[in-house]
């Protein structure tokens, strides 16, 4: 059987299959399909946190480029069989960025994108925040911040001693690095010359009480990743050929873990998102929604 | 009498049995492995071991993401530690997953001595066994630590399993066979019960033979498993005996007393009384004064039967 293509799988039904018989996703997208994807993913996004009246828009909004990278061009991955050990691991950290992953992972066709309308309702799958033991593709239960890496941490060295060749991509918020823990397992990826893990930071340069500069200055932020013994990679956060461009240089540094400091607009692509700290957590209205998909057509 | 022994040297040697039967088994500690025992895993298998350092939310973090990967990871540090620093990331990094990661702390309760308050895990108990899914264990000697600890990694999910610093004299024998989720009978009696953990349980055992001498015969309940907790042995102490007293090295609130308590108001109520540290922390001092002083000791427990036992209808 032939690969499924990035258009084919869009909306297709997941049901349950084994290893031996799901299929790899395929990664052969051209730039210019991701680009497309992107700008159907953050209509997915406006949509489902409209219709929840809740939810991340301006977080979710910042992390799409990345997103559609490592899900169709670079993560190994099997959407009909979620639990495959030889998969690639995406871990995210920012589990309030949860409406981006939920598009994501319909379009891939782990579930049904019709499901992405029941965010956020009562037994819906799509909780307000990533829950792994419901949602299929979901590796870690997140939104209490700052626990993401730690995790991921423990994925890659669990695949080193078994000596298996998975890659472990983890994405956090640049807000979320106020968080000691980050800095904790920063230390612990370095100590232990972590390669097989990638950290991608969703620069928006914004978090809730407004710019990370006002409430919590990051900087030296690109040096504080280098004196934690990393590699730091810095690219625009919107332009997929540059992010394919650094994982694939991440995947050749050897002994030492790689960040890659992706620089972003908080609430892209909607003109009135756009670093708007307001939309950090704030759903749009009804002619919000009309104007931002007006934007995205 | 035989001579105390090691809780954490029997963990120690458990986990290195475990490790060479199963390759799954990892080991984390944070910076304390000659304390926990850890080491001597560490010795045998550096590429399973990972020392986290002085950072035990990144190794709450590290084990979390190991046992979503198929690993059994055993952290360890003291229990004042985990979950207490680290409350969050075990509330969402694996009791809400229930991911299959086994905490082993040690030097728990007061017994840890003169390291004074920041180091008495008084609150531990009470704080793990309000996250729903983490089964909760605290052995009574060092026969029951390496039963628990191979029963830990043999079950599927989330466990606490706390012990404490001192050598403990043995209340088993080589062929006792710890059986999750049951209350172990430990001494017969109808004028009351003492449900105890960890090291109380000798010390209740020893006040139940003090009072015997009185024409007192109390019933003694070793309540290793925590969470779950044994409701049927509850009952029936309570409708057999018509009195309770509860005996843990923890704050009156949230453990043993108040566990056993919900089961005793709802099903059959009697008189209880609670043998554990009042709402207070306590300071530097040894082992057995600090338990005298904050009423952690036979004659409390005494005290404690006589009290409920005048309260019976």
């Amino acid at each position: 059987m032939a690969k499924k293509s990035l258009a084919e799988t869009g909306g297709s039904k997941s049901t349950s299959a084994t290893s031996a018989e799901a299929e790899v996703f395929s990664l052969s997208a051209s730039v210019a399909e991701m680009e497309a994807m992107a700008k159907k993913l953050r209509r997915h996004i406006v949509t489902m946190v409209g219709k929840a009246g809740s939810g991340h828009p301006g977080g979710s909004l910042s992390a799409v480029e990345i997103v559609t990278a490592l899900y169709f061009k670079l993560m190994r991955h099997k959407p009909l069989d979620p639990q495959w050990p030889d998969r690639d691991r995406f871990i995210l950290s920012k589990g309030h960025a949860a409406p981006l992953l939920y598009a994501t992972l319909a379009e891939c066709g782990y579930f049904p994108v019709e499901e992405l309308l029941t965010l956020r309702q009562m037994d819906s799958r799509l909780q307000g925040h990533t829950d792994r033991t419901i949602t299929p593709g979901v590796e870690m239960s997140s939104g209490s911040l700052g626990q993401g890496l730690s995790f991921a941490l423990g994925a890659a060295l669990a695949g080193r001693i078994d000596g298996q060749d998975y890659h472990v991509y983890v994405l956090l918020g640049d807000g979320e690095c106020n968080e000691g823990q980050v800095w904790e397992a920063a230390m612990a990826t370095a100590h232990y010359n972590v390669d097989n893990l990638t950290a991608i930071v969703d620069n928006n340069g914004q978090q809730i009480d407004g710019w990370n500069c006002d409430v919590m200055s990051l900087d030296p932020f690109a040096g504080k990743w280098q004196a934690f013994g990393w590699k730091v990679i810095e690219v625009d956060g919107h332009s997929i050929p540059q992010l394919i461009d650094a994982f694939k240089e991440a995947q050749k540094v050897k002994g030492q873990p790689t960040v890659i400091i992706a620089h972003t607009v908080k609430g892209k692509g909607v003109s009135f998102m756009e670093n708007n700290p307001d939309f950090h957590g704030k759903a749009p209205n009804a002619i919000e929604i009309e104007l931002a998909l007006k934007e995205l057509e | 009498m035989v001579e105390p022994v090691s809780v954490r040297e029997a963990y120690g040697k458990a986990l290195l049995e475990l490790g060479m039967e199963n390759q799954d088994i990892v080991a984390l500690d944070a910076d304390l492995s000659r304390s926990t025992m850890t080491r001597f895993f560490a010795r045998e298998f550096p590429e399973r071991f990972f020392e986290c350092g002085i950072a035990e939310q990144n190794m709450i973090g590290i084990a979390a993401g190991m046992a979503a990967a198929g690993k059994i990871p055993f952290a360890s540090t003291f229990a004042v530690f985990v979950p207490g620093r680290c409350f969050d990331q075990v509330r969402m990094s694996i009791a809400q997953p229930g991911l299959n990661v086994k905490l082993v702390t040690t030097h728990g309760g007061l017994s840890v001595g003169e390291d004074g308050t920041s180091h008495q895990s008084i609150e531990d108990l009470s704080l793990i066994c309000s996250l729903p899914g983490f089964t909760v264990i605290v052995p009574a000697d060092a026969i029951e630590t390496t039963e628990a600890v191979k029963v830990a990694a043999a079950t599927l999910g989330p466990f606490y399993i706390r012990l404490c610093r001192p050598k403990l004299p043995l209340v088993y024998g080589d062929d006792y066979r710890f059986n999750l989720g049951k209350a172990v009978m430990m001494k017969q009696g109808g004028d009351a019960t003492i449900i105890a953990i960890g090291l109380m349980v000798k010390s209740a055992l020893e006040a139940a033979s003090e009072l015997e001498r009185e024409g007192i015969y109390c019933r003694v309940l070793n309540m290793s498993t925590l969470k779950p907790i044994d409701k049927a042995a509850i009952v029936q102490a309570a409708a057999e005996t018509g009195a309770i007293v509860t005996a843990e090295e923890h704050l009156e609130h949230g453990g043993l007393g108040s566990l056993v308590a919900q089961v005793v108001a709802k099903n059959r109520p009697v008189p209880m009384e609670f043998i554990a540290i009042k709402d207070s922390y306590a300071k530097s001092g040894k082992p057995s004064e600090l338990l005298e002083r904050y009423g952690l000791t036979e004659r409390d427990i005494e005290r404690g039967v006589k009290s409920a036992i005048k309260r019976k209808r």
